[in-house]
């Protein structure tokens, strides 16, 4: 008994493999969640899957027969895919989008009255009480993800595929979700879904995947395998040998401390201190104001706090300009949309933060390539050419760039925003040996990140934030994953303990 | 997976000029320029002789001074619909001070250089205007010069009321060298091009401004996120398109003497055009002023060839440059946004 059959599927995008001789079943009525780090190929698995994408070799079986190559054939054939990022129409009304495609009509006219009827019921099949009336731009995200769900629902179809349908749920949501999804395995309809969330997958999945490299490591029933085997199977060794060994707490001087810093929307009431040789590790949800927080303290977004002080002097917060010239840098999480310009050529990127700061009016090109030398070899960027644009190097490489490109200012506060996303494992040891190396040399290192290992594996602080608010520290040995999730779920409110850290 | 998206993002992956496709993008305009001319010697003898590359780059300078500014705005992923109605204002209102002016400083080369100074000035505020509604209003470029291009162009059909304003003709002769004269041989408004594109393409390539420039066309927020001055420079753009503007006004006006209603009418279109043919990115991110010079040329020939074989008519000129602008683009397509 079978739903979907994988046989030796493999991908490639241009010489890169993606995906090498997946074999995967699915059965009716299962739950089946695919795990692995950021780049591992869910993702792209879950595309070809929905037919989005075709493989570059090998076959797929839907009820014995081979599954139809377009994204429509396969919806027709009774696939869904949930996508990541929202594929809905801002402008139309919660019901339109439920329907969307697929419109329930009389005659030539659409049956608005029939579409809100269903849209409702659908939503409260989740547990959503989203007014069907409502445009979406109106909503919040978690609405969306919920619209986005209702949608795949209305569908009717066998096979579901969820990409990270939790990222901006709360708990609720998606223990209301979760709640749907058994309703829909029990009824013979099946899920595939991905979860950066371990506990989630233990939660709902029969069986689990695990992904490495673009190759399946392992397979088995979720009752069969404890969080941290998984998670060991998505690096391929023991977690304990990727990070670097922990520098003692000893007492470090603070080099900036706020107090009260609030951004409208995103950050509340927010006090924390930045000390010299440490990590600190912000932790939270996606959603949780972790980037927000940073971004306010930098002059990336409006705010205001009762007092700012850096190596000691008191000051107003810094514009964005006026950051990097007090070497604070922030390092963005958004590597594509704001880290680099992807047109542009490896010398004028590393070149471009330390230009605008300080650089002469005039552009000296030999040193820019001399700088670029210096920094392919100094963080071992792995590039055929030096003259390629950044677009044309793999995201390991790309973040390294970033990195160059941020450190090339000589910053005294460096925050790393998911400093490994999109990273293979390789890069990322190298990652966590520049941030360990930086803050030996005496820098103060804020690292954000959404997985939870690397927030434990490298700080010597962390602070948990909720809804805008930080929620919790954790210092030292005192740092673990229940902890943290406990603080970032809301389970165990404690204000911020300032001094208690030592 | 993001290390997928980037070899999709990264297909053109080195930098333009070693490659055959690489050096025929890099040098395109200019080899269709050469085309031109050789099509242009075969079809009219006169087509090569002093006299008439004279005449057409002469003519080719109003243009090609705005287009150096034009050459900024839209490497910083701007738009400035309004160059054309500007010039007519600056015209009119400068023509408008120094026969005013004439009262107090006399026929003579001060007035012209108060002319010049005013015309710099009224250009340089227009351009301010247009680049804080822009940056700090934050209205779309094309909206924001769109508007602008209609008030202008009312304003100095209210100030004409309809008909024309006229340099006093005691003032002409002073005014007359800055179009009609010549240093060493070569006409005026050739040199001024000339200074002009020399300085705003080694600004635009070899000096931080530039940079400043194509790193905002490129991608406004890793520009912003990389201690970039974003509003500053977008602000400055407008303004140096302005100024532009101004020179080239400075210049056309000595050569018919009077500002009307239909001054410069059609002006940014060409400026745009000339811009886009010479290979700057119309999203921005990319710009190359030599290239803008060679767009120039490349429209100014084509009429010039219409002009003098006869062979097809003239009126057909708009035809043929609109041809011009849309192959320009289609070839460069596929090329990754800088």
């Amino acid at each position: 008994m079978t739903l979907l059959t994988f046989r030796d599927i493999a991908k490639s995008y241009g010489i890169v493999p993606v995906l090498k001789g997946i074999d995967l079943v699915v059965k009716p009525g299962e739950v089946l969640a695919l795990v692995g780090e950021n780049g591992a190929g869910k993702s792209t698995l879950m595309r070809i899957a929905a037919g989005l994408a075709p493989p570059s070799s090998g076959a797929m079986l839907l009820d014995g027969a081979p599954v139809p190559a377009t994204l429509h054939a396969a919806e027709r054939a009774g696939i869904v895919m949930v996508h990541q990022e929202f594929c809905l129409a801002p402008h139309l009304t919660v019901a339109e989008n439920v329907f969307l495609g697929r419109e329930i009509t009389r005659g030539l006219f659409t049956d608005r009255k029939a579409m809100e009827m269903r849209a409702r019921d659908l939503l409260a099949q989740l547990g959503s009480a989203a007014p069907v009336r409502a445009r979406l731009r109106d909503l919040p995200v978690s609405d969306w993800q919920m619209i986005e769900l209702a949608k795949a629902f209305a569908r009717q179809p066998k096979l579901i595929l969820m990409d990270e349908p939790t990222a901006v749920l709360s708990a609720t949501e998606a223990g209301n979700l979760f709640t749907r999804i058994r309703a829909f395995r029990d009824a013979g309809g099946s899920v595939i879904f991905t979860s950066h969330r371990l506990d989630e997958v233990k939660n709902i999945a029969d069986r689990v995947a695990v992904l490495r490299d673009g190759q399946i490591v392992r397979v088995e029933n979720t009752q069969d395998v404890s969080e941290d085997e998984m998670a060991e199977a998505m690096v391929g060794r023991p977690l304990a040998e990727i990070y670097p060994p922990r520098r003692g707490a000893q007492g470090r001087t603070v080099l900036l401390g706020v107090a009260g810093l609030t951004s409208p929307g995103a950050v509340e009431e927010a006090t924390l201190d930045i000390r010299v040789g440490e990590v600190l590790g912000i932790s939270g949800l996606v959603g949780s104001g972790r980037t927000e927080l940073f971004e306010a303290l930098f002059g990336l977004r409006p705010a205001k706090c009762r007092s700012f002080h850096l190596r000691g002097a008191a000051r107003k917060l810094p514009t964005a300009r006026e950051a990097w010239g007090l070497k604070l840098a922030y390092l963005t999480e958004d590597r594509k949309g704001k880290g680099l310009l992807l047109g542009k050529s490896l010398d004028q990127n590393v070149a471009l933060t330390k230009g605008a700061i300080n650089g002469a009016n005039w552009i000296d090109r030999r040193a820019e390539r001399r700088d670029l030398e210096a920094a392919v070899g100094r963080y071992d960027i792995r590039t055929g050419r030096l003259d390629v644009t950044a677009g044309a190097l793999s995201g390991g490489n790309q973040q390294k760039v970033l990195i160059a490109k941020t450190l090339a200012v000589e910053p005294d506060l460096i925050v790393f925003d998911e400093p490994t996303r999109g990273v293979d494992i390789g890069a990322k040891q190298q990652i966590y040996e520049i941030i360990a190396t930086l803050a030996a040399e005496g820098k103060a290192i804020v690292v954000i990140s959404s997985e939870m290992q690397e927030i434990v594996g490298l700080s010597d602080r962390v602070l948990v934030m909720r809804r805008g608010r930080i929620a919790g520290e954790l210092s030292g040995d005192a740092i673990n994953e229940t902890d943290i999730i406990r603080f970032a779920m809301g389970l165990e409110d404690r204000a911020p303990q300032e001094e208690a850290s030592h | 997976m993001t290390d997928i998206t980037a070899t999709s993002a990264g297909n053109a992956t080195a930098s333009p000029g070693r490659t055959l496709a690489g050096i025929f993008e890099a040098a395109g305009p200019l080899i269709a320029l050469i085309l031109l001319m050789l099509i242009g010697s075969l079809m009219s003898d006169s087509f090569l002789g002093a006299e008439n590359l004279s005449n057409v780059f002469t003519r080719s300078a109003i243009i090609g001074i705005i287009a150096v500014g034009a050459t900024f705005v839209i490497t910083a992923g701007g738009l400035d619909l309004s160059v054309g109605s500007l010039s007519a204002l600056v015209a009119g209102v400068t023509i408008m001070f120094m026969n005013t002016a004439a009262e107090t400083l006399g026929p003579g080369w001060q007035l012209v250089a108060a002319g010049i100074v005013f015309s710099l000035i009224v250009g340089a505020a227009a351009g301010l205007l247009n680049g804080v509604m822009i940056v700090k209003g934050r209205v779309e470029a094309f909206i924001v010069t769109l508007g602008a291009m209609g008030i202008f162009r009312s304003v100095i059909t209210w100030l004409a009321d309809g008909g024309s304003i006229s340099l006093d003709f005691s003032l002409r002769d002073a005014a007359r060298p800055i179009y009609y004269g010549q240093i060493l041989g070569i006409a005026v408004p050739i040199l001024v091009l000339a200074v002009i594109a020399i300085v705003g393409e080694l600004v635009l390539r070899r000096m931080r401004f530039g940079r400043h420039v194509a790193a905002i066309g490129s991608n406004r927020h890793v520009a912003f996120y990389s201690a970039i001055p974003v509003n500053r420079v977008r602000i400055l753009t407008y303004v140096i398109q302005g100024l532009c503007v101004a020179v080239a006004t400075v210049i056309y006006v000595p050569r018919l003497g009077a500002a009307t209603p239909s001054t410069g009418l059609m002006w940014e279109l060409e400026a745009i055009a000339a811009v886009i043919i010479g290979g700057t990115a119309l999203s921005g991110g990319f710009g190359r002023i030599w290239g803008t010079i060679v767009g120039v040329l490349i429209l100014g020939f084509i009429s010039n060839i219409l002009n003098l074989t006869g062979f097809i008519s003239p009126y057909l000129n708009g035809a043929f440059q609109g041809a011009i602008i849309i192959i320009a683009v289609l070839l460069q397509r596929d090329r990754s946004q800088g």
